[in-house]
This record gives structure tokens, C-alpha cells and sequence, in this order.
């Protein structure tokens, strides 16, 4: 009978590029954990520990229930209206840089291009952008949609390219042939056959986005951040957990809801 | 001969979602108080900073942030490293076709899921509250985050993985964890690590703003600086970030399309 052999990759090269590989690797976690210096735990913080289990024990229930502009509904409702508005504003710009990074559209050449620009903005730290932002319309709501609004046309353009380059060509060919132009090729063959697959990175995007505008506050962009963040710098821990446990709640049904609609979706 | 009836399009449903939608975004949008005609109109002042950033930065002061970006690096390898080790037992214990108790998965996921909905940020500003000023509250606030998000991923990856090889191997009377070892590690090792590099993309990204809420790296002195207003020195940080977050990305791409 016939031995059966496994063919290792036995190459010395390849051994040697692997073993190299493993050096880099572990070299820069070593380099990394010789960078943070471990000061110890500050001796309050026991305590402050304590006062956080505390707090999260008895949280500021008046906050929570408190209907007036300074209370916990009117921050999450703007937290939320943030992202909504933010992501919908990203998805409507996110297409025609998608079709610009989208081989089967432009070409090979423009589309390189295009994959580079949404690269950039992606890299572009919304915190940044907000800022920016907050020196055109001044410290609110606002500056934080159009802040989500710019960063995610990084990840959705990005997404939607990939959805449209993976698409069945032929309807677009059968519309081209037929002598359909340019915008009559977009709208009723490369758009509604990506659509399911667009609206699905969309709400994904949108349950991103319910993450980071609840930290734009800190900047002063509007939303639940910074109530947060002041409770926890001031220490009013009873608040800080409310705010930390309705967000926790509200982000997670939020992401139930999106994700049932995106399953039936794809 | 049969009449052959078209049904017609359940217009209704459809209808109902589009105008549910539209409320939403316009309501949002209503209750957030934006307004593009004030946007568009007010566009010249964000020029204005910019040009106090950009034009020109203080490129000068490119040494001294040096040290902080390193900084910045070293926390998101260690977030990132520690967060993955983790990770990956975990993993393990949460997916449902290997370890088949319920009770371990179920509240295991559950734990994951609020890692995930805490925002890096917050998780931040809650360890610089418990351990002080620094570099150390950003990792460990890294690492928790990296651990839910690369726990869920992977466990993922295990419940698709393809249960041929399993059942071949218990077939041939293996123990889970020959099980373990040589069906299922095999199978999930590449989704696993390109995971881990994508998170440490993630962490870069939150690395350089942690510094916000005092937890080290560059963006603790990028918050200096705005304090102070040196907005020359502001835009040399922003071009040196946005520089090493490219460079890193790319790099990182190019090593995941060649994993997966």
C-alpha cells in the first residue's frame, strides 16, 4: 500500500523568512511593553473603585428621569439623532466616491486613486474633524454630524466599492449595449442591484457611528459624551453609571434591531 | 387557456418603510438643530482655522512629538497583543459548536457584547480614574476593547468553520482537544490573526485620541496645545498622525489580503 506522505514546506528560505517574521513580531511587542512604564495602582484607587460599584449600586435615578433639556432622555435622543443624521449624510456622499474606487467603473488606473482618497479619509481621526468642525458651526449637535458624516465616507465608500466591483456586469452590459448613457447605467443597473448590500454596511455603519457620537461630546459635538465624561472627571459616579448603563441598553438594542434588519437583508 | 395573473408588488409595506425612514432621518436631523444653509454659510470660518493649522504648520516642532507617537504605537501593540491573547480562549468557550453547555456561552456572550457597546474612550476615562494619569490606563482600556471585539470575531469564525474535519477526527476517536488542535486552530489561525491585525489598526486610530482623557500618547499633547492655542504646532501633530495611521494602514492591508 502506499504510504501517505505530507509534504512539509521545507524550504530554508521560507524557514528563515518565517523565523524572521516571528523576530519582527515579538520585537515590537517587546519594544511596546518596554514603553509603558507601570507607575502602580494609585493608592485612592481602591477607593475610587469602591465609589464606582457604588455608584453603578445606586445610580442617579432623578438624571435618568429628568425630561428637560439637561436630562439623560434629551442627551441619548441626541445622541442618536447624531448618528442618524451623520450616517445618512455619509451614505449620500459615500456613493460617488465609491464608484470612483470601483474598478469595474473607472478603470484600473482611477480607481487606484480613488481607493487612495478614501484610504485618507478614513485615516482622518473624527475627533479631528469635529473639531474643525465646531470652528464652522460652533460647539453643538451639528459639528458632530457633519464630523460622522465625513470619517465614515472612509469605511462606507470603501464597502460599497467592494460591493460594486463584486457585481454581475451583465445587466450593466445589457443596458450599455442597449445604448443606455451613463447615469441611466448607474440608476437602473448598478445601484439597485448593490442596494441590499449598501443599506446592510449603512446600518452597520450606523451602529459605529451610535458608538463614537456618544463620545464626540468631548469635544463639545453634541450628544451624551460629554455629561459623561464631566460625571466621571467630577467623580459623580451615581451619574456616571446611569449615563454608562442607559448608553450600554440603548446601544445594544439599537445594534438587536439593525442586526435582524441587516440578515434579512443579505 | 390559463390566464396567467400577475401579482402585483406589495407597494404598501414598502411605501410604509421609505416614509418611516425619511421621518427619522429628517427628524433627527430637525431635533439636532442642523441646518446646511448655516453650514455652507459659515464655511469660510472653518477655513479660517485650517489656515491658522496648515498654512503653514510649525514644522519644527516635528522633534519633539516624536517621542509621543512612539508612545502612541507602543500602546496600541500592547492593547492589541494582550487584548488578542485573551481573546482567543475566550473565543473558544463562546462558540456554540465546540463546548456545547449553555450556560457558559449564553452569559459569555453577553459579557462580550458590553465590552463592545463601551466606548474605548469611556472605558479610558474610567481607568484614568482608577489608576491614575498615563500611558497604563489607555492599555488596559485598549485591551478590553480589543478583547471584546476580536472575541466576537473569531467566535464567528469558529461557528462557520467547516465540521468535516471535526467529525473525521472524532470519528477516529480523538479527544476534544486533539479536536481543538488540529480541526479547529488550523481552520480559524488565519481569520484569527488578520483580526488581531485589524484591531491593532483600530487601536492606532483610538491610541492617538486617547490622550484626550489623559491617557497618554500623542493626543494628550495634541490637547495641550489646542489648550494653549498653538494651532502651527496643532496641524504638525494632525499631519504626523494622519502620516503614521497611512503608512501603518497600508501596510497592515497588505499583510491581511495576503492571510485570508
Amino acid at each position: 500500500m502506499d504510504k501517505i506522505i505530507i509534504k512539509k514546506d521545507n524550504k530554508p528560505l521560507m524557514k528563515m523568512l518565517h523565523t524572521l517574521y516571528y523576530l519582527i513580531v515579538f520585537g515590537l511587542i517587546f519594544w511596546g511593553f518596554s514603553g509603558i512604564e507601570y507607575k502602580g495602582i494609585m493608592q485612592t484607587a481602591a477607593s475610587s473603585l469602591n465609589a464606582l460599584l457604588d455608584g453603578f449600586i445606586n445610580p442617579d435615578l432623578a438624571y435618568a428621569t429628568n425630561a428637560t433639556v439637561d436630562g439623560l432622555p434629551y442627551a441619548i435622543l441626541e445622541t442618536i439623532a447624531i448618528a442618524i443624521s451623520g450616517t445618512f449624510v455619509s451614505a449620500i456622499i459615500s456613493i460617488p466616491f465609491a464608484l470612483l474606487a470601483s474598478q469595474n467603473i473607472v478603470g484600473q488606473k482611477v480607481s487606484k486613486v480613488g481607493k487612495l482618497i478614501v484610504t485618507m479619509i478614513r485615516t482622518f481621526p473624527e475627533l479631528i474633524l469635529a473639531l474643525i468642525f465646531i470652528s464652522v458651526v460652533g460647539p453643538g449637535a451639528p459639528a458632530g454630524i457633519l464630523a460622522l458624516g465625513i470619517h465614515s465616507i472612509g469605511m462606507l465608500a470603501k464597502l460599497f466599492s467592494e460591493a460594486i466591483e463584486s457585481m454581475d456586469l451583465g445587466v450593466k452590459e445589457a443596458l450599455e449595449s442597449c445604448g443606455g448613457n451613463y447615469f441611466e447605467v448607474l440608476f437602473r443597473a448598478v445601484l439597485p442591484q448593490v442596494s441590499p448590500e449598501l443599506i446592510s454596511y449603512t446600518l452597520y455603519r450606523f451602529e459605529i457611528n451610535m458608538r463614537a457620537a456618544s463620545t464626540l461630546g468631548l469635544v463639545g459635538a453634541g450628544g451624551i459624551g460629554a455629561p459623561l465624561i464631566f460625571a466621571i472627571r467630577t467623580r459623580t459616579w451615581p451619574r456616571a453609571a446611569v449615563i454608562i448603563i442607559v448608553l450600554v441598553i440603548t446601544v445594544s438594542i439599537i445594534d438587536q434591531i439593525s442586526g435582524r434588519i441587516r440578515k434579512k437583508l443579505v | 387557456m390559463e390566464k396567467i395573473t400577475v401579482p402585483k408588488p406589495k407597494r404598501l409595506r414598502r411605501n410604509l418603510i421609505i416614509l418611516t425612514v425619511t421621518f427619522l432621518i429628517l427628524g433627527s436631523a430637525w431635533f439636532a438643530g442642523f441646518n446646511i444653509f448655516e453650514v455652507i454659510g459659515n464655511l469660510y470660518k472653518g477655513s479660517r482655522l485650517l489656515g491658522r493649522m496648515f498654512l503653514p504648520p510649525d514644522l519644527s516642532y516635528l522633534p519633539k512629538i516624536i517621542p509621543p507617537m512612539l508612545e502612541t504605537i507602543q500602546m496600541a501593540l500592547v492593547g492589541t497583543f494582550v487584548g488578542a491573547i485573551v481573546a482567543l480562549p475566550t473565543a473558544v468557550l463562546a462558540a456554540n459548536n465546540f463546548i456545547k453547555t449553555k450556560w457558559l456561552h449564553v452569559p459569555l456572550r453577553f459579557i462580550l457584547n458590553i465590552f463592545r457597546t463601551i466606548p474605548a474612550m469611556v472605558l479610558a476615562s474610567l481607568f484614568v480614574a482608577i489608576f491614575g494619569l498615563g500611558a497604563f490606563s489607555g492599555v488596559v482600556a485598549l485591551a478590553i476593547f480589543t478583547f471584546g471585539l476580536i472575541s466576537k470575531l473569531t467566535f464567528e469564525s469558529i461557528e462557520a468553520i467547516d465540521y468535516g474535519q471535526v467529525e473525521a477526527l472524532m470519528s477516529l476517536g480523538a479527544n476534544k482537544m486533539n479536536v481543538l488542535r488540529y480541526a479547529i486552530m488550523p481552520q480559524i489561525l488565519p481569520q484569527y490573526t488578520s483580526y488581531t491585525i485589524y484591531g491593532f489598526e483600530v487601536n492606532i486610530r483610538a491610541a492617538a485620541v486617547l490622550g484626550w482623557v489623559g491617557a497618554g500618547g500623542i493626543g494628550q499633547t495634541m490637547e495641550h496645545n489646542l489648550a494653549w492655542r498653538n494651532f502651527d504646532k496643532v496641524g504638525t501633530i494632525i499631519i504626523f498622525t494622519f502620516v503614521i495611521v497611512l503608512v501603518i494602514d497600508l501596510i497592515s492591508a497588505a499583510i491581511r489580503k495576503r492571510l485570508v
